[in-house]
């Protein structure tokens, strides 16, 4: 950066960020968050999933509403199509989650963004997921994200900040390292 | 060097210095520049860590030009080459008789404890109560393995890089190498070389060329003054101190040892090792940004490396500009190797290292094992650390940033036990 002014206005609150990591350095216990969901079947391959408390900062929290998500498959599946398909769910959160990491970055390093724009691509062999070869994985055989990125930054600047918001996003971690997974099932 | 060992081994002296490698020695001669009585504490031999401590083919990073110690440079005929083991521990050994070093050969701490407003240091060979105390016991104690190691089938053999020596260790078959700092790739790069195919997991790493423009990359991070830079010049000295260490090896020919450079000798990569499920190895997928990560840093310092050299007017000195080739990620990048079918099996962990302060009860190491210091200066009174990385300055994780560390960290001392008597007497007076 040229100067040391912050004139840069991406809409991110850095300070408070900042002033974030700072607090939960000093309290890690506070740093413990939960993330929820509920979801309930609606027919067929449709259910509705409701976003809505979550827990952190030591208590419970809530969103300023519930966000309500239906989702379904298309139609080619035989199915009626009432939402996105869950796997693009997935894109959803890795989408989200890779600019809202660079919007912050850009802010963080003085960088005005002008336009994000991302296309996601996730290549998937239904031969998994319909038992038809058991070599062939059930979710994506890898995915492709394309930022195209207009802000007042070199190339380098531009892509150093898109390689920060890689490391630093739960969502690709969460895509690409692997997590354990317990289900548990009740009969009501 | 005087050998005490018979004579003393036990007693009251000003200062005690825990460690005789390059560290210690750099602050024992600046002690004795201020007339500061003091004794070293060494468990094994001078320069014992390394003797004992690393593989056979490791060379330091940095040219015999830049290897010195406070008041001794290098006077040998090969200025531009790199000291293997044996040459360093002929240097720094030859350094201790020199400054007749007061060093307790064979004298091994077995506990550092707080007594009265000093310390005391018990020893397989006695007690030694000091004044002040200097921890130079070194920043590569122990081998820091991921909790994961222990999911890895038994019939896979493991070893680390503190105990690997050279490839005769290794069983034929594939090996898998964790890490992709300095250790990892010099181990992956000989491992290979000797017939065992080797599969390289890579996480986050510093990519560095070993010439730039005709020049050594220690040259330019000397000249353009990135290793003098102190860490309250940094925004964040821990994220700093906890960088691995930059991809280099002491080639005698000079040669860069990259990603690039196993990639073409037929070393496969992986992402960060992530665990074992199901009897395979899982890598990360971010292998590609990592990678990205690494070359984009590594221009951006030779993009100021380029600006220093035309702002002080030595581009006509140096060769051009140039720029290297990002670093290859093939497709194919393995995610999972199966540890069943016999094709893997050695893991050499290149996870990094951890000082050991086992040893030192005393409350100035936080949850995350590391000691809290100021810039050396220690959370206790009168506790002093030498030799860790980023220490003062960026050459503090370098032989030669000693000097600099032990001439401030030797004055803080003295001005610390003057304070100290001086409040003694005041006591007695009142």
């Amino acid at each position: 950066m040229e100067n040391n002014q912050m004139n840069a206005d991406n809409g991110v609150n850095v300070e408070a960020l900042l002033g974030a990591r700072e607090a939960l350095t000093q309290a890690p216990e506070a740093a413990q968050f939960q993330w929820r969901a509920t979801s309930e079947w609606v027919n067929g391959t449709h259910s509705r999933t409701t976003i809505d408390k979550f827990f952190g900062l030591g208590e419970e929290q809530q969103h300023r509403s519930a966000f309500q998500f239906d989702a379904d498959h298309p139609e080619v599946f035989a199915a009626e199509d009432n939402g996105a398909t869950p796997v693009e769910f997935v894109l959803v959160g890795l989408a989200s989650c890779l600019t809202a990491g660079i919007a912050s970055v850009a802010q963080n390093r003085n960088i005005q963004l002008r336009s994000v724009k991302a296309t996601l691509e996730a290549g998937m062999d239904l031969q998994g997921i319909l038992g038809i070869d058991g070599d062939v994985r059930n979710g994506f055989d890898g995915i492709r994200v394309n930022f195209e990125i207009d802000a007042d930054a070199s190339d380098d600047d531009i892509a150093a900040i898109v390689a920060q918001s890689q490391k630093r996003s739960a969502v690709f971690d969460v895509v690409t390292n692997p997590t354990d997974v317990a289900v548990t099932v009740e009969k009501s | 060097m005087q050998d005490r060992r018979s004579q003393r081994g036990t007693g009251a002296v000003d200062v005690v210095i825990i460690g005789a490698g390059h560290s210690g020695l750099a602050m024992s001669h600046c002690l004795s520049a201020l007339s500061i009585e003091h004794v070293l504490l060494e468990r094994g031999a001078v320069a014992n860590s390394w003797r004992r401590e690393r593989w056979d083919s490791l060379r330091l990073l940095t040219p015999n030009w830049m290897t010195r110690l406070p008041g001794c440079a290098y006077d040998g005929d090969d200025p531009d080459g790199y000291m293997d083991m044996t040459q360093v521990i002929d240097f720094v050994s030859r350094y201790a008789e020199r400054i007749g070093a007061p060093v307790e050969t064979g004298t091994e701490v077995l506990s550092v404890s707080r007594q009265g407003s000093g310390y005391r240091v018990i020893t397989n060979r006695g007690d030694w109560h000091c004044r002040a105390l200097v921890l130079a016991s070194g920043a590569f104690n122990e081998a820091a393995i991921p909790a994961v190691a222990e999911d890895v089938p038994a019939a896979v053999k493991q070893i680390n890089a503190h105990q690997y020596k050279n490839p005769a260790q290794i069983p034929d078959g594939g090996v898998l190498v964790v890490g992709a700092s300095a250790t990892g790739l010099q181990i992956a790069e000989e491992i290979h070389a000797s017939g065992r195919p080797v599969t390289l997991a890579v996480g986050e790493h510093v990519r560095m060329p070993r010439l730039y423009r005709g020049r050594d990359v220690q040259w330019w991070m000397l000249m353009s003054g990135i290793l003098d830079e102190c860490f309250e010049e940094v925004d964040d000295p821990a994220r700093v101190r906890r960088l691995p260490s930059p991809q280099l090896a002491g080639t005698p020919d000079h040669s860069t040892l990259d990603l690039n450079k196993l990639i073409d000798n037929g070393v496969r990569t992986g992402g960060r090792f992530m665990g074992v499920r199901d009897g395979k190895v899982q890598f990360s997928g971010s292998l590609r940004n990592v990678c990205t990560l690494a070359d984009l840093k590594m221009n951006r310092m030779l993009n100021a490396f380029d600006e220093w050299a035309t702002r002080t007017g030595i581009d006509t000195e140096v060769d051009a500009v140039e720029r290297f080739d990002a670093t290859q990620v093939d497709a194919a990048e393995p995610l999972r190797i199966d540890l069943r079918d016999g094709s893997l099996r050695t893991i050499v962990w290149a996870t990094g290292f951890r000082p050991d302060y086992s040893w030192l009860d005393v409350a100035v190491v936080d949850r995350k094992g590391q000691l809290r210091h100021n810039g050396g200066v220690v959370d206790a009174p009168g506790l002093y650390v030498m030799g860790l990385p980023f220490l003062r300055r960026r050459k503090s994780s370098f032989m030669h940033g000693a000097e600099d560390d032990a001439r401030y960290l030797s004055t803080h001392l003295a001005t610390y036990l003057g304070q100290a008597a001086r409040f003694a007497i005041t006591r007695i007076a009142v």
